[in-house]
């Protein structure tokens, strides 16, 4: 039978020649990732093993990762006893791939994971956190679970129940002129199939503009899958997997380069062509709710947020700092910026770019969440209008039900910083 | 069967950060969530937290209900007041949670309802008694029938756990 690149990885996975779409697996879990809401999943988990006699102890500390991030460091004592009862419970357990509010290896847990190494191509890994499709851009198949499901996962060491998934193959050819990235293309997609169009589904890229772009814009593409409604999104490894893999995030060991099968049944093909794309902006207060960034231009825009674990990798923040050195944030306009690790702080260090975004007057955070959901270092105003590089836009998500938020390239963002309102950014680039 | 009265009505690609906002996310257990169901919505929760909905009373979602973040906490608050949910169709991550933590839901693709309507559901239809019109229920994703069947996840998995060999 010809497969999909998931069928494939999951037949791997379970030891069997093929899988049909709609078999019911229970694969086993290769990485198992948790941010502060471990918190829950380990209520959870007790309350399992509660009456049972034994102990509750996870099924393997090695393939547990736990990262704070969402709220670093912490807003309220009641994230710190929060955070303060996962640190003893990675203690207890033995967990290694945890990641502390920390200059050296905190970070956002979906740029953490791929630049320690932690996902490999023909993973299946699991995450409490519904971007974890990120991940896919590395080859796992990789999605998010509640926390009584992690719990499961924590128990068990098999995610329950997993339904084999149909898959939609986006093909993006030519590619994208100045002035336009990933971050666009992904955008032009979700206006395509709609905010629930790839509902129970995975995306697998493909076409010349995937095969050309670095693992930081397949994670964009990856990142953002799930605003589509995808259970995954998914980039076939290849020779740039492996580059980013051994120079990049230290992997040593033999990996494993799965393809899809020639033939192999995709219910739906969607072709984007790069070369014709303009840069996009989705709209309050949904994602799908694209448009090219001309017929939003002039929208004044009081906060600029640029970051998080969609856009605030080092190309992100280079691309900024050259729009933005020597020039000026408007005057009524605050610009935040949170990258998307202490990696990638210190690199942007070095190279001068975090100066370049602070003389400016942009407001440098340390790497986390920040104000992407709202939750503190950059709340909105009521009735105020955000312009951000994240991922979500819904009706409150940035802390106020009042405020509006657009999402954008970081070149957008930045050039929009300098205007105050939002611009075309190929007229500064 | 069930029969309640329709309190509240949402349109399409209603969010988790609309059910459960992010700024309440500290917030964890079942018993505490409750409270911040729908907090922006403040008619809405005002109505919930006085304790002038009665349990078994239903809340008709659109499309896509549930859909963003992955936030358990977003069915753990609607659980808490007792709410039946009727929508079009959830999204995934959410129509897992609400099997796993006993969330009531029904998928409906085809609701028609207003608030203050009294719905029937009975096996594979949801009858609005008010207005008229019977509406199939779309079978769950059968791979999670079972964990319903066993009383949500944390009950199912315990019979998983008793049947492993001892660890450690
Ligand atoms: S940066 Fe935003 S979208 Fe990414 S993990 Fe944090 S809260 Fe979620």
């Amino acid at each position: 039978m010809a497969m999909t690149y998931v069928q494939k990885l999951l037949a791997h996975a379970c030891g069997k020649p093929s899988v049909a779409i709609g078999d019911v697996l229970e694969p086993p879990v290769h990485l198992a990732m948790s941010h502060e809401n471990a918190a829950l999943v380990i209520n959870q988990f007790q309350e399992i093993y509660a009456g049972t006699g034994r102990e509750p102890n996870v099924w393997n500390p090695d393939r547990i990762a736990i990262i704070f991030d969402h709220r670093v460091p912490a807003e309220s004592s009641k994230t710190a006893t929060n955070q303060k009862k996962v640190r003893e419970f990675v203690g207890r357990q033995g967990i290694r791939k945890f990641h502390d509010v920390r200059g050296d290896v905190g970070g956002i847990c979906h740029q953490v994971l791929p630049e320690n190494g932690y996902v490999r191509p023909g993973m299946v890994v699991v995450g409490t956190d519904s971007h974890t499709t990120t991940h896919g851009a590395l080859g796992a198949f990789a999605f998010g679970i509640g926390a009584t499901e992690m719990a499961a996962v924590w128990a068990l060491g098999r995610a329950l129940n997993v339904e084999v998934p149909a898959t939609i193959r986006v093909d993006v050819n030519g590619a994208p002129g100045p002035g336009v990235y990933p971050k666009d293309v992904v955008l032009h997609l979700i206006r395509t199939l709609t905010a629930e169009g790839a509902s129970y589904r995975v995306l697998e890229f493909h076409g010349e503009a995937i095969r050309t772009m670095s693992t930081s814009g397949r994670l964009v593409l990856c990142n953002m899958s799930v605003e589509a409604g995808a259970t995954a999104g998914v980039v076939p490894p290849d020779a740039e997997t492996e580059r980013y893999l051994r120079g990049h995030a230290g992997v040593t060991d033999a990996l494993e380069l799965l393809a899809p099968d020639p033939g192999a049944e995709y219910e739906r093909v969607v072709t984007i062509d790069a070369s014709r794309l303009e840069p996009q902006v989705a709209c309050p207060h949904a994602v799908d709710n694209v448009k090219p960034v001309g017929e939003v231009s002039g929208r004044k825009v009081q906060q600029v947020v640029l970051g998080s674990c969609t856009n605030g990798r080092l190309d992100d923040l280079e691309v900024a700092a050259r729009i933005l050195k020597g020039r000026r944030v408007a005057d009524g306009t605050r610009m935040i910026v949170f990258p998307a690790s202490w990696r990638i702080w210190r690199e942007a260090m070095a190279k001068g770019v975090l100066a370049d975004l602070a003389a400016a007057g942009a407001v440098v955070c340390n790497p986390g969440c920040g104000p992407c959901l709202g939750v503190h270092q950059g709340a909105l105003g009521d009735g105020e209008t955000a312009l951000a590089t994240t991922n979500r836009n819904f009706k409150g998500r940035m802390g106020n039900p009042t405020g509006e938020v657009y999402l954008c390239s970081s070149a957008v963002a930045a050039a929009s910083a300098i205007a105050g309102e939002i611009v075309d950014p190929r007229g500064v680039l | 069967m069930a029969t309640g009265k329709v309190v509240f009505t949402v349109g399409a690609d209603v969010s988790t950060d609309i059910i459960y906002p992010g700024r309440f996310m500290a917030t964890v257990l079942p018993t505490e969530t409750p409270k911040f169901a729908f907090a922006d919505h403040a008619e809405f929760n005002k109505a919930l937290t006085s304790g002038q909905v009665a349990p078994g009373s239903i809340l008709v979602g659109g499309l896509n209900f549930g859909c963003g973040s992955s936030r358990e906490q977003a069915a753990s608050c609607l659980k808490g007041h007792g709410l039946v949910i009727v929508a079009r169709s959830f999204a995934r991550i959410f129509l897992q949670n609400a099997i796993n933590v006993g969330l009531s839901m029904v998928i409906c693709p085809g609701i028609e309802a207003e608030v203050g309507d009294t719905l029937e559901i009975a096996d594979g239809r949801v009858v609005n008694v008010t207005r008229g019109g019977t509406f199939a229920i779309e079978p769950l994703p059968r791979a999670r029938q079972a964990i319903l069947d066993a009383g949500g996840l944390v009950p199912y998995v315990r019979r998983l756990v008793l049947e492993q060999p001892a660890r450690r």
